[in-house]
């Protein structure tokens, strides 16, 4: 069997909100819903049965099981096409774009969807587990006596929920206080930071001024731009800022202005074979080359070389070996923004040369790159980062930029929770 | 906002209020259904002999209506009266004309108009609700001063008939403008007015020139295989124009604002066609449209420019940004695009481009001077293009809408709603189906005759006749 390259076609995500926001009462099933439904506008898939929908939620109700099936009957595709949940923390929505893109090459399907979707807003809030036990005995229990036995073993501390949080359940740090660990650890400044977040607004607030994002979004529920997007953002405002991780070392410098913040929102991603594209006369932006992920050990390994968001640095210099790359030879980087300072974190380890060399297992650092080209049309730090989102919203964007382009190539590098991380290739 | 009162007048009571109080008594209008044949009843016609519509053989207008599934009734003059045909009275002598068209091209003396008059007199008669009345007549052309008088003189026979009809009745008129101009170009015209497709078309005059139509495969579908864009499509009039266009067999690209890309979205998914999220007013909009046209769809046949704006005000009010937004966006995006269709590539050849233009553009409106301005200089602008356009095939037409609920005349004040509705010969306001109708009747192939034109869509609104 050979391999085809899988075409990615465009994208669609909805304006990413702020937590409690615009779409606080918005579920899951509504923003993937929304986001496929304007996929299908866009691209007139009205009625179309595609190979499949693959999507993910990071936040998840039990009862959303089937959340991407649901979102598939509830949406403008053919109810026949079918579809599959996928997580895998921050790297779902590469993830599921690896996936379809994996079976457009094998010949297992001629077109896809990938998509992610996250709500902080509309979170899951789970019964306490002391009580969760207590009530599934008093289920098991026989007669009523046996269930009242059961039901008097419930003590008032049972009674708060169990919130979400995302903090790592083998540290109980959150991922701000890992990556102020990281921070600290590879000495990267809070003016760097600072100016990363900048840029990343500027560049976000240009690609809509230029109309770059007219057809990557489609307003939802009367938002038609990233709440989170401040055009007018400057080192000096964001100086201003207390820090807000790291806050019991010495030096804190992460912000809530260099760092993400929780965020509403959903993307997705059509991609096909060249062939499918071309009988449904739908330009094709860029090709998938390929993928990795990686994991560290950032439970016992080394507060600076295997910090929770690191893995990104594993993960890309073993792609770039199997395609037989240097980093060096891509026209555009995305590389997302968990917090401004992963980003720096992600290249210093990279021009690092004991790094490179001892953990990387290199004859040589892999060295700077030239930072004109990194996410030129701005990323999380400006748009939000809905978890599963983020992964959507970044092939998309590399795709059309390398379609205007008409040439060359573009890296993306996702970081995840569970010291995980998930990077990838296109080509135009 | 709903009409009440005409929903009120409608009902048993409200009939029984309406004739003691002699309040006006708007009509539910027939408007057009997917399949629907043109005419619920028979249809009465007659001429003038040697009339273009009978030439040749004498039986030409009356073998095209009876090809469109109309049931005709031939009649003749006899006398002071016109006689249906003796095959027709026999049948049935109580149903009611569903319309009464009337062959005036041979006019060419003022006696000639008495014939007309005796001829509608007796078929008014008994014209059934939403009638149609449709007199075919030939353009002044200023060969002779007795000739060129009986044929202005049809103008104001049906302008003033149209006001005297009532029950959802219209009557327009149809001039031929050469003497090329023949049955061809005539029976899109006849299709459009005898069908629910034109019920807020009233007292209009339709001039048709001598150009070279072709008919469809399929008069059901009319703009199959023809790739359509329309602007402003998210929502009111510019989503139901996508609807109609839709409806008629076109693959229709619904363009918007990229604000408006939520209701966009679902505008286009509901009529299988594409969204195009696009600021017309942006520098390289013409180039961004026609590219995604070509790229996507092989090609552009019909663009409809519906995206407009208003930001009323005093003229002595008013500011340079309220002036200059409301031209650029109604009048400088149109001439770009257009001049931009001329160009190769652009526009394919036969294609068509209908302007939403406005009754205020006409007769001019209080508050309104920046919008006028705009919607006048769209009239003047189609006027000045048409000869361009005709030398690919192709038209461009106006069409000027008059009262119509939208969500805008919902806003205004009760009083001033409620006149403006009722200022009309069918004191009602339109829908906004009913434009869109009009703007893609004037889209289909068979529509080449109209050309540089603008079509008002207000009932016979009494402002800006």
């Amino acid at each position: 069997m050979t391999a085809r390259r899988a075409a990615i076609l465009g994208g669609n995500r909805i304006p990413f909100a702020r937590a409690n926001g615009p779409y606080a009462h918005a579920s899951n099933q509504d923003m993937l819903t929304a986001t496929l439904d304007g996929l299908v506008a866009r691209f007139g898939l009205q009625g179309e049965r595609l190979g499949e929908v693959a999507a993910g939620a990071v936040l998840k109700h039990s009862k959303d099981f089937n959340l991407t099936r649901e979102a598939v009957l509830g949406s403008r595709l053919s109810p026949r096409t079918p579809a599959y949940d996928v997580q895998q923390a921050c790297g779902t929505g590469l993830q599921t774009a690896i996936l379809v893109a994996n079976k457009i090459a094998l010949g297992q399907v001629d077109s896809g969807i990938a998509a992610g979707v996250d709500t902080v807003s509309d979170a899951p809030i789970a019964v306490n587990e002391g009580l969760r036990r207590v009530l599934l005995d008093a289920n098991r229990a026989k007669g009523l006596a046996g269930r009242l036995k059961a039901l008097a073993g419930i003590r008032p501390s049972q009674l708060v929920p169990a919130a979400p949080s995302n903090s790592e359940p083998r540290t109980g740090l959150s991922m701000g206080e890992h990556q102020a660990i990281t921070t600290a650890e590879w000495g990267i400044t809070r003016e760097a930071q600072d100016e990363l977040a900048v840029a990343s607004h500027r560049n976000l607030a240009a690609a809509y001024e230029s109309g770059f994002l007219d057809d990557l979004v489609t307003p939802f529920l009367k938002l038609s731009r990233d709440q989170n997007l401040r055009p007018d953002a400057t080192i000096e405002r964001l100086a201003k800022l207390a820090p807000v991780f790291g806050t019991r070392g010495p030096n804190p410098t992460m912000t809530a202005g260099n760092s993400t913040p929780l965020s509403d929102g959903a993307s997705a991603v059509l991609l096909a074979s060249d062939e499918w594209a071309a009988e449904h006369n739908l330009p094709v932006l860029a090709h998938f080359v390929d993928a990795e992920t990686a994991g560290v050990d950032y439970v016992h390994g080394d507060r600076k070389a295997d910090g929770l968001l690191m893995a990104p640095v594993y993960a890309v210099p073993r792609l770039l070996e199997r395609n037989k790359l240097t980093l060096q030879d891509f026209d555009f980087y995305e590389i997302h923004e968990a917090f401004a300072s992963t980003v720096l974190a992600t290249l210093a380890a990279w021009e690092d040369d004991a790094f490179c060399r001892q953990r990387l297992g290199l004859q040589a650092p892999l060295g700077a790159i030239d930072r004109a080209k990194l996410n030129v049309t701005g990323s999380s730090l400006a748009a939000g980062h809905p978890f599963a989102a983020t992964g959507g919203r970044i092939v998309a964007n590399l795709a059309k930029l390398l379609h205007e382009k008409g040439s060359g190539r573009g890296l993306i590098s996702i970081c995840a929770a569970g010291g995980q991380g998930v990077v990838a290739i296109l080509e135009f | 906002m709903a009409d009440r009162y005409l929903s009120l007048i409608n009902s048993p009571l409200g009939e029984n209020l309406a004739s003691w109080l002699k309040l006006p008594r708007p009509a539910a209008l027939r408007r057009y259904g997917l399949g629907d044949p043109l005419l619920p009843g028979p249809l009465l016609l007659g001429g003038l002999g040697g009339g273009a519509a009978s030439a040749p053989g004498a039986k030409g207008l009356r073998d095209l209506l009876v090809n469109a599934g109309v049931g005709v009734v031939e009649a003749t003059a006899a006398g002071a009266t016109w006689e249906p045909s003796t095959a027709w009275a026999d049948a049935d002598t109580d149903a009611k004309w569903s319309a009464l068209v009337f062959d005036a091209t041979a006019a060419t003396s003022v006696a000639d108009l008495a014939l007309l008059r005796d001829f509608l007199a007796g078929g008014l008669r008994r014209l059934g609700a939403s009638g149609r009345v449709v007199v075919l007549g030939r353009a002044p052309d200023g060969a002779d001063p007795v000739q060129d008088a009986t044929r202005q003189a049809l103008d104001g026979i049906v302008r003033s008939l149209a006001k005297e009809l009532r029950n959802g009745a219209t009557a327009n008129l149809v001039l031929l403008d050469t003497t090329e101009a023949g049955l061809a170009v005539v029976e899109s015209a006849m299709r459009f007015l005898l069908s629910g497709r034109s019920a807020y078309v009233d007292g209009q005059v339709i001039r048709l020139g001598g150009a070279a139509v072709a008919a469809p495969a399929d008069w059901s579908n009319p703009l199959q295989g023809k790739v359509a864009v329309v602007t402003g499509a998210a929502r009111g009039i510019g989503a139901s124009i996508a609807t109609v266009l839709a409806r008629d067999g076109a693959q229709v690209v619904a363009a918007d604002l990229p604000m408006a890309g939520e209701s966009l979205a679902r505008v286009a998914n509901r009529i299988g066609g594409t969204s195009l999220q696009l600021d017309i007013s942006a520098a390289d909009a013409p180039e961004r449209m026609i590219h995604y046209a070509n790229s996507r769809f092989g090609g552009v046949d019909i663009v409809i420019h519906n995206a407009g704006i208003t930001r009323d005000k005093l003229l002595a009010n008013m500011k340079p940004a309220q002036w200059d937004s409301v031209l650029a966006v109604n009048l400088e995006t149109q001439l770009r695009i257009n001049a931009a269709l001329l160009q190769p590539g652009g526009l394919r050849s036969g294609g068509r481009v209908v302007c939403l233009a406005s009754t205020s553009g006409i007769a001019g409106n209080r508050g309104q001077t920046n919008y006028a301005a705009s919607k006048a200089g769209v009239i003047g602008m189609v006027r000045s293009f048409a000869q361009s356009f005709a030398e690919r095939g192709a038209t461009i037409n106006a069409v000027a809408p008059g009262f119509i609920e939208t969500e805008m005349t919902s806003a205004m004040p009760f009083a001033t709603r409620e006149t403006a509705r009722r200022l009309n010969s069918l004191q009602q306001g339109g829908l906004p189906v009913d434009v869109a109708e009009a703007v893609c009747w004037l889209s289909w192939s068979a529509s080449g005759g109209m050309n540089g034109q603008v079509l008002r869509v207000c009932g016979q609104n009494l402002v800006g006749a």
